[in-house]
């Protein structure tokens, strides 16, 4: 049986019981699914699975319903790269503050090591434009001490974590496979 | 007579303006100048690697002609680029380019 979630959501607080859960799972797999689909599946009525998403749309728990693109077969020709930013500790907030506003960059981390690094994915159209945006919009940032960038050559697989899963327990039946 | 626009190559340019030293694609070293003076102090010390990248893209050339706007400094890293030097040859002759440049700039200055 699952646990139920405790979840801080700004100075509210919110619990999600095992049902909450099954739907979040159940919209994981697939956003599309209607409330009557999630209730049958899970023996509800539809407007307590409508009650139930609304108040986790409110709370922030569920950001958005968005689609996963597959951009190779939607013809974008697209180069991703990894980046890994050396930073001064003084300066990292404000750099990953930085990163996080420009559109080109997806994702960003920061880690833990010896020096205080920032991770970084961006994507460009080629190899050109990914240089010059690094040179001109990331070296420039105050606080940037020095940059490795790896360029991805083939993706192997992409997912996100499913909220019933706990991590101990993936296997990769669990999660989607790229083809 | 020299004119202003061959003075202004001694100004210190914004940082957003200066020459950011990469070792290869996104691979920057952490360097960067920002006047011509710092750019010929950085040809000396620079990993190798670097001078390398940039000057066969020509991205020194371009950094001077549209940054610095010295068209005739520009012009000789280009002619230099050209005669493909590597390693240490090309670090030589690269800094007596700029050297060369920046004395005359300054005994105008």
């Amino acid at each position: 049986m699952k646990k139920a979630f405790k979840l801080k959501v700004k100075n509210n607080s919110v619990t999600l019981d095992s049902t909450d859960i099954k739907i979040l799972e159940m919209l994981q797999e697939d956003a599309r699914k209607t409330y009557t689909d999630i209730g049958k599946r899970l023996g509800l009525a539809h407007s307590t699975v409508y009650d139930r998403i609304k108040r986790m749309e409110h709370y922030g728990i569920i950001k958005k319903y968005t689609a996963l693109v597959d951009m190779e077969k939607a013809g974008a020709k697209t180069v991703t790269a990894l980046m890994t930013i050396y930073t001064d500790p003084k300066e990292s907030e404000k750099v990953a503050e930085k990163l996080c506003s420009i559109p080109q960059i997806l994702e960003v981390y920061t880690s833990l090591s010896e020096e205080l690094q920032i991770i970084a994915k961006v994507i460009a159209e080629n190899q050109e434009k990914l240089h010059d945006f690094i040179a001109t919009t990331i070296a420039p940032l105050p606080g940037v001490l020095r940059i490795r960038t790896s360029i991805v050559t083939k993706k192997y697989k992409e997912t996100q974590p499913l909220i019933g899963n706990d991590p101990k327990k993936l296997t990769p039946t669990n999660n989607k496979q790229i083809k | 007579m020299k004119n202003e626009t061959e003075i202004k190559a001694l100004k210190t340019v914004p940082r957003e303006k200066a020459f950011y030293f990469f070792t290869s694609i996104g691979n920057y070293t952490g360097e960067s100048a920002s006047s011509l003076r710092e750019f010929m102090e950085k040809i000396n010390t620079i990993n190798i690697k670097s001078l390398e990248f940039h000057m066969y893209r020509g991205d020194f050339e371009k950094w001077v002609a549209e940054v610095l706007e010295d068209k005739e400094l520009a012009e000789k890293i280009c002619k230099l680029r050209q005669s493909n030097y590597l390693g240490n040859i090309l670090r030589i002759k690269l800094h007596e380019i700029v050297s060369k440049r920046f004395k005359e700039l300054t005994e105008l200055g």
